[in-house]
């Protein structure tokens, strides 16, 4: 019996611990509940044939970013967990979580936020915006696509799982080395780290290549890559940022997982091991990963204003070099991460010198949005409000990271509540409010109605005094010599008052995400009265508005001829895009296939035996999934022809729908 | 259904072929870069670990030229009879193509039975990945690259079905033509690795 479950026990279940067994019984009371009622309504067909097994890019988008708003949700409850502990935890009261819970909370929050929310989020908006800023009618590889998502899911229930079954990591979210061996942390909880982040990463990598073909080899007619819009020049950036790194993720994890499961010593202490070249790989991986975030934001930012200001983009070229650039430069700054390893003067200029020039292109990013706005006619929606707002705090977020870039400060800073408070000022400052932006622009594309603007702009002011609050007291405490993950403190240290107004922060914060979720329910509940039958909601400028919303599945019927930055603006002024009169044309897709979902589950399973050593499971679930490579190889019927007559019918139909209105 | 419009169709499918096999072997293509990031990585930490023998035996102690030698000459001489495999696969002579497959999949299959004896020795002797960094090193770059060409070998057996199943439909020629990237590219590899691994290890 012992055997047949690996190292998988009763024990697993933290019935003794009343913060994990409260958090999984929600998580577990929740999932349960979708269960029901989707049972109830009798949805799982409708679900599995519209939506697990579609290969339509529109809706993988959208599977993408609900996933991203719940694992939103728990990877802020670990955050407000860690703010409330860190309020009370002075002196004698050592607060309510113990050592050992806390560090797993901080390593969920930073491995959920950055691969399970953030990732999702972008990944998502480029899988409903590139296409239709192309003028494709899909990705170029659809059912990679499904599988993409679907591998990325099973980190996410990984992750989700180690809440009642086992433990995550405790090693903070880049799981140094040799923290992270055997020696160290011994149990499952960086084995569930190790399969989640490697599984989930190998769809990332998949996502970038089938993007980066996308991009490349299927847009329009005309559209040359000087007049691509701009988000999808910074997705190609991103994607080509994901090609290069991603891989640099699986080999480190790899070697630290062959470290810890047979006995191999890339990173050991021991046996002529090397730590810092675990921490040397992570970061080649992790510099970059923070600009895959940011990139594709930079390019919402870039739709938003335009779109809002009513004018061109300003220096449109120089957005695209700029793009460019930080994307070389991304590669040649990993080391700014760990100054104090001791590489020597000349190796740490280097780095400091290449970080401090990163600023350059990103400044020329922000000038280019104020002189967007500049003589503008600006309608200050709630994505131009966190526009806006994005520009003062990424400004300052930018600032400290060049004061973090100079050596010799960051031998004062390293490892302080200072790094945490600026790279939170510019990811939430960044990639959050990038992705707020993002999702009320492009929400009538995706769903057909408008999002509730005055939540949003509730939400917006919400996130935005939060924010303030809750991180400028870290860049005092970090001054002050307040190190990063502490779970108690002494009260002589003077901390204590400087932790409850960052407390007070997070509690503004959670009122912001409160907003957001009243937001959504209440433009979903008046989705009617918000409904967009124009497909132009904004007045837009690039391709993806000049289709339905939401677009037909095909995306386009007949495929735009470009030859301007801005195509549907100038259709709208009188240069035609789409021939008139054109008689529709049989138009070819690819069926929905199981095949992702399949893999999906035999994933999660082996992921799940590997954790526990589990082999008997490892060895099935591998040779499922070997089964279902095979029979997707085999199977000739994977795309058909939609006829000239159904393209007529649809777009009948939507033109009605358009009259109606 | 007029002449015409059935002659448009084709055209349509025709293009459809030609375009899919241009993003196909696209993407491969990209997909052989990424994973050569990953061989970058391994051979990195190899050249920065293989010092750190701990006191055991350094590659010099280990390394056996003329068996490697047969190794490298059974790689190398697959890749070329991949080659004439795709010149038969565009002659469109399909027992040709399969001969020629066969032909390679017996010295990838040659080659990886040599490797796994070379690793089966030095696990024997008592000097497996865990002895010291640079065995886990050595064993970790070498491994990836035997465990790729194992998955070249059973994708080769695959495509053998499917030629033989399908004929050489634009399909199975699509897919041909990424396993000749990918055993090209393997052999590239092996080439790095005789030369970093195995050459300057006995030097």
């Amino acid at each position: 019996m012992i055997d047949f479950l690996g190292r998988l026990n009763w024990d697993a279940i933290p019935i003794h611990e009343p913060p994990a067994i409260i958090a999984g019984g929600g998580m577990v009371g929740g999932a349960l509940l979708a269960v029901l009622l989707v049972t109830y309504f009798k949805k799982w067909g409708y679900l599995w044939r519209e939506w697990f097994t579609s290969v339509d890019h529109k809706k993988i988008g959208v599977m993408y970013i609900i996933v991203a708003i719940i694992m939103l949700l728990r990877g802020f409850a670990d955050a407000a967990l860690m703010r409330t502990q860190q309020a009370i935890s002075v002196g004698s009261n050592y607060g309510f979580l113990p050592p050992d819970h806390y560090d797993q909370i901080f390593t969920a929050h930073g491995v959920i936020m950055i691969f399970f929310v953030a990732m999702p989020l972008v990944i998502g908006l480029m899988n409903i915006v590139v296409p239709l800023q192309i003028g494709a009618r899909d990705v170029a590889f659809p059912y990679l696509n499904s599988l993409s998502f679907w591998l990325f899911m099973i980190g996410v229930v990984l992750v989700m799982l180690s809440l009642i079954v086992g433990s995550f990591a405790q090693t903070g979210w880049v799981a140094y080395a040799p923290l992270s061996e055997n020696q160290f942390s011994p149990g499952v909880g960086m084995d569930y780290y190790i399969w989640s982040l490697q599984i989930s990463g190998i769809g990332t990598t998949i996502s970038g290549i089938n993007f980066f073909v996308t991009i490349l080899k299927m847009r329009c007619p005309g559209m040359t890559l000087m007049k691509m819009p701009v988000f999808t020049w910074t997705a190609l950036c991103s994607n080509i940022l994901i090609i290069i790194s991603f891989p640099m993720l699986t080999a480190a994890i790899a070697m630290l997982t062959l470290d810890r499961y047979l006995d191999f010593h890339f990173f050991t202490n021991e046996f002529g091991g090397d730590p810092m070249l675990y921490v040397n790989l992570i970061w080649a991986w992790g510099h970059p990963e923070v600009y895959i975030l940011v990139l594709p934001v930079f390019g919402v930012f870039s739709e938003v204003t335009s779109t809002f200001s009513r004018k061109t983009l300003f220096g449109y070229a120089t957005m695209v070099y700029a793009t460019a650039a930080i994307t070389i430069l991304s590669f040649i700054v990993w080391l700014h991460h760990f100054f104090t390893m001791g590489a020597g003067a000349n190796v740490n200029a280097f780095f400091g010198i290449a970080t401090t020039i990163i600023a350059i292109p990103t400044g020329v990013k922000i000038f280019n949005w104020l002189f967007t706005m500049y003589r503008g006619r600006i309608t200050f929606t709630a994505p131009m409000y966190f526009t806006i707002g994005f520009i003062i705090t990424f400004s300052v977020g930018g600032m400290t990271g060049v004061l973090l870039a100079v050596p010799g400060a960051d031998f004062v800073l390293h490892n302080s509540l200072f790094v945490i408070a600026h790279f939170h000022n510019v990811i939430i400052g960044g990639v959050v409010f990038g992705v707020m932006a993002g999702l009320t622009f492009w929400c009538p594309k995706a769903f057909g109605f408008k999002m509730n603007e005055k939540f949003g702009k509730l939400s917006f002011w919400f996130w935005l005094v939060g924010f303030y609050i809750a991180f400028m007291p870290l860049y005092v405490l970090g001054f002050m010599g307040a190190t990063r993950r502490l779970s108690h403190y002494d009260a002589s240290t003077g901390w204590h008052p400087l932790f409850v107004i960052a407390f007070i922060g997070m509690l503004i914060i959670a009122v912001g995400i409160g907003f957001q979720v009243l937001q959504i329910v209440v433009s979903v509940w008046k989705a009617k009265e918000n409904q967009d039958y124009t497909g132009d909601p904004w007045d837009g400028r690039t391709l993806e508005w000049s289709t339905m919303s939401p677009p037909p599945f095909y995306n386009f019927a007949h495929v735009p001829h470009v030859d301007s930055l801005e195509p549907w603006w100038d259709h709208k002024h009188g240069k035609k895009i789409f021939p008139e009169n054109k008689p529709y044309e049989a138009i070819h897709m690819p069926k929905n296939t199981g095949i992702g979902v399949l893999i999906g589950l035999f994933g999660f399973f082996l992921g799940f035996g590997l954790i526990w050593y589990i082999w008997w499971l490892v060895i099935a679930s591998g040779i499922g999934i070997f089964a279902c490579i095979v029979a997707r190889s085999f199977d000739q019927d994977i795309d058909y022809w939609v006829s000239a007559e159904e393209v007529e019918r649809v777009e009948k139909e939507l033109s009605l729908r358009r009259e109606k209105a | 259904m007029t002449a015409q419009s059935i002659n448009h169709h084709s055209d349509h499918h025709h293009d459809h072929d030609a375009e899919a096999r241009s993003k196909v072997l696209f993407g491969f293509w990209i997909y052989i870069m990424s994973d050569l990031i990953i061989f970058s990585c391994l051979f990195a930490s190899y050249v920065v670990l293989h010092t750190h023998t701990f006191g055991g035996p350094a590659g010099k102690d280990l390394f056996d030229l003329n068996y490697v030698m047969i190794e490298t000459f059974l790689l190398l001489t697959s890749s070329f009879t991949y080659g004439l495999a795709m010149l038969a696969e565009q002659k469109d002579k399909k027992s040709q193509v399969l001969g020629w497959l066969f032909v390679t999949f017996l010295l990838g299959a040659g080659f990886i039975g040599m490797e796994i004896n070379e690793f089966h020795h030095l696990i024997t002797e008592g000097y497996g990945p865990s002895h010291s960094a640079f065995l886990s090193a050595f064993f970790g770059l070498v491994g990836t690259h035997g465990l790729h060409v194992t998955c070249g070998l059973i994708w080769m057996v695959m495509m053998m079905i499917q030629v033989a199943r399908f004929g050489l439909t634009p399909m199975v020629s699509r897919k041909l033509a990424c396993l000749s990237l990918f055993w090209h590219f393997l052999d590239i590899v092996w080439i790095f690795v005789f030369t970093v691994v195995y050459l300057m290890g006995v030097m």
